[in-house]
């Protein structure tokens, strides 16, 4: 049973791991690498945010608030004050945290759309701050970010490099580091679900007072999984600030996080595929519509509609549904 | 000094008033269907909007509003048909997304057909402002604060006095048992969607002269109308006017005795410390969970 259950877990991991790895080979051009990599960090991002949607049951509106904090800190920290990438992410990440916890303690408590009007407020205020505090962030015009680099060794996207004797550009880099921290994000998080902790959170969401009764700390669970989804938004948006080279508020913006929600409800809300899955369609699909130009928004609020509409599970989740069925048709015509 | 102030207390009512508007709207359906409609922006942009053009066409003014408010009208009745209906048996989530989809879908339409530019529209009766203690009051306020108090009656009395409105607050009560009395709880979907629709056009239409209108002001008019609604207590009549309107003083104090940049912020600080001290707004009913 035991076995089984790390087989799964595994067999997903592999599976993207494998996609990954083959991916570069319909990969043309610089573009497209940039825009895998952007799906890659956004991914990880949502992996994180569903922690909290998904398998806690609490709405988030406003986590690219959190996401641009990581981003602005990163920005300020290595840009301005000149510290290396890494400490600047690890610190970030940290205060990201803190204030997210600080911040969840009262907003936890409320309930559906008190909590999405809360976590919609705080992400507003965030990015009211970076719009405002022209001296520290830019402002609207935002502001420059240095490239990635640890001990002196830089990871530009205009770089080239030389891995195992195979040389590679700047932006074959970024895609390779990205992935491998996306199949991180992707690692820590299936652990988590299926850990204690995993357990207490699921009860959470199927019920708050049942899962009181019989001894689950909703509250200091509930804060948890606030705080490292937090934590996942602030070190994607780190990593993202550097991969772009430049930020603007945008990156907190509410629009933003409208976009993570949507990742998640319409990848499948508690499928960590699914949400992967629903970060590469959103990202594509602006790209798809570009061609229609003029009717691109009118698209895609109506594709958006309509599928939540007619998959209100979201995508991987109903796939998965209808294949399963239709296998078991076959293998019952054959029988 | 009191110049200022009154000056501030003008801007912010009015103001207020128009977010009281909208959170009436947002309280209308949330009672009726339980749904958060984050499209609840599109109607104030589309009355404004469609006035603003047909107008411009040479339409009378009158035959401009009604046909506008008509058109939010029609628009309600479609959102709720076609997209809230089917998905009847959806996530709370989920349909928060279905409504952002629709706003998407209907400020693109918007964008196709009066583009992207702002409009201006005429004050309805006088340019000549009103002087007050030394402050200037903008006619177009007296307007936008004369229509609010009205639709506000008339909601009151439509609720109380008339079937329809009784329908609609069976519904809200109890689904079941409205439909087992031989209530359409269907139909009264449908027009708890347009009367809230309709509230919002002529919330959008009063205020555009003062606002400018253009096709994504209902972003963060719907927004402020939400936090308008939830600083009242979602579902409260009453809490959506008193939040409406405080937010909408505050805000104007804010703006100008604090700083204007953080304007926004304000209305965002505010629904925290409410939500914070009493978690379910100011009016909100206690509801005592069923487990």
């Amino acid at each position: 049973m035991l076995n089984n259950l790390m087989q799964s877990r595994l067999r997903g991991l592999v599976i993207l791991a494998l996609i990954l790895l083959i991916l570069p080979v319909f990969l043309g051009n610089p573009f497209h690498y940039e825009l895998v990599t952007q799906m890659a960090i956004i991914a990880a991002t949502v992996v994180g945010l569903n922690l909290l949607v998904g398998f806690a049951g609490q709405i988030s509106l406003g986590h690219a608030g959190f996401f641009g904090l990581g981003a602005y800190f990163t920005g300020i920290a290595t840009g301005t004050y000149g510290w290396p990438s890494v400490p600047a992410l690890v610190v970030g990440a940290i205060v990201v945290g803190f204030i997210a916890w600080i911040v969840g303690r009262p907003i936890l408590r409320l309930k559906g759309h008190y909590l999405s009007m809360a976590t919609l407020a705080v992400g507003f205020i965030i990015a009211i701050i970076l719009n405002n505090e022209r001296a520290l962030t830019g402002g609207p015009d935002g502001m420059p970010v240095p490239a990635f680099e640890v001990f002196g060794w830089e990871l530009s996207a205009f770089g080239s490099y030389s891995l195992f004797g195979i040389d590679i550009e700047g932006f074959q880099a970024w895609y390779i580091f990205a992935s491998v921290v996306l199949l991180v994000a992707v690692w820590f998080a299936l652990n988590l679900i299926e850990s204690p902790i995993g357990r207490a959170l699921r009860s959470v969401h199927g019920s708050e007072v049942a899962a009181s009764v019989v001894g689950v700390n909703t509250a200091k669970y509930k804060s948890l999984v606030f705080v490292i989804s937090a934590v996942y938004a602030s070190l994607m948006g780190s990593l993202y600030a550097h991969f772009q080279g430049f930020i603007t508020p945008a990156v907190a913006s509410f629009e933003f996080s409208i976009l993570f929600i949507t990742m998640v409800v319409l990848g499948g809300m508690g499928s960590t595929f699914g949400v992967i899955l629903g970060a590469v369609v959103l990202k594509l699909l602006p790209q798809v519509l570009a061609d229609f130009q003029e009717l691109e928004h009118v698209m895609f609020g109506l594709i958006l509609m309509l599928t939540m509409i007619f998959m209100p599970k979201g995508l991987l989740p109903t796939l998965t549904i209808f294949f399963s069925k239709r296998m078991r048709r076959k293998a019952g015509g054959e029988a | 000094m009191l110049a200022e102030f009154l000056q501030y207390l003008f801007t912010g009512i009015t103001i207020g008033a128009t977010y009281a508007l909208i959170a009436l709207g947002f309280t209308l359906i949330y009672n009726a269907s339980h749904v958060i409609n984050f499209a609840q922006g599109e109607f104030l942009m589309i009355g404004g909007m469609a006035t603003v053009s047909l107008t411009a066409m040479g339409v009378p003014m009158i035959i401009a509003v009604v046909l506008a408010v008509v058109l939010a009208g029609i628009l309600g009745i479609a959102l709720q048909r076609f997209a809230i209906a089917p998905a009847k048996q959806a996530d709370v989530v989920t349909l928060i997304i279905i409504t952002i989809g629709a706003s998407i879908f209907i400020r693109g339409i918007a964008q196709l057909v009066w583009g992207k530019e702002y409009h201006v529209m005429q004050n309805f009766s006088t340019d000549q402002p009103i002087e007050v203690f030394g402050a200037v009051l903008n006619s177009q306020s007296l307007w936008v604060l004369g229509v609010g108090a009205i639709l506000v009656v008339a909601l009151v009395l439509f609720f109380t006095k008339t079937l329809i409105g009784k329908a609609i607050l069976a519904t809200s009560m109890n689904k079941e048992a409205a439909r087992l009395v031989g209530i359409r709880t269907q139909m009264v979907l449908m027009l708890a969607f347009m009367v809230s629709a309709l509230l919002g056009s002529v919330a959008g239409i009063v205020v555009a002269p003062i606002t400018f209108t253009s096709y994504d002001i209902g972003i963060i008019l719907g927004l402020k109308g939400f936090v308008a609604a939830a600083i009242g207590g979602l579902g409260s009549g009453v809490g959506a006017v008193v939040g409406g309107l405080s937010l909408g003083i505050v805000e104007a104090m804010a703006a100008g005795y604090i700083s204007s940049d953080y304007k926004d912020a304000v209305a965002f600080s505010m629904i925290l410390l409410v939500l914070f001290f009493m978690p379910r707004g100011l009016f909100g009913a206690k509801v005592v969970e069923r487990v």
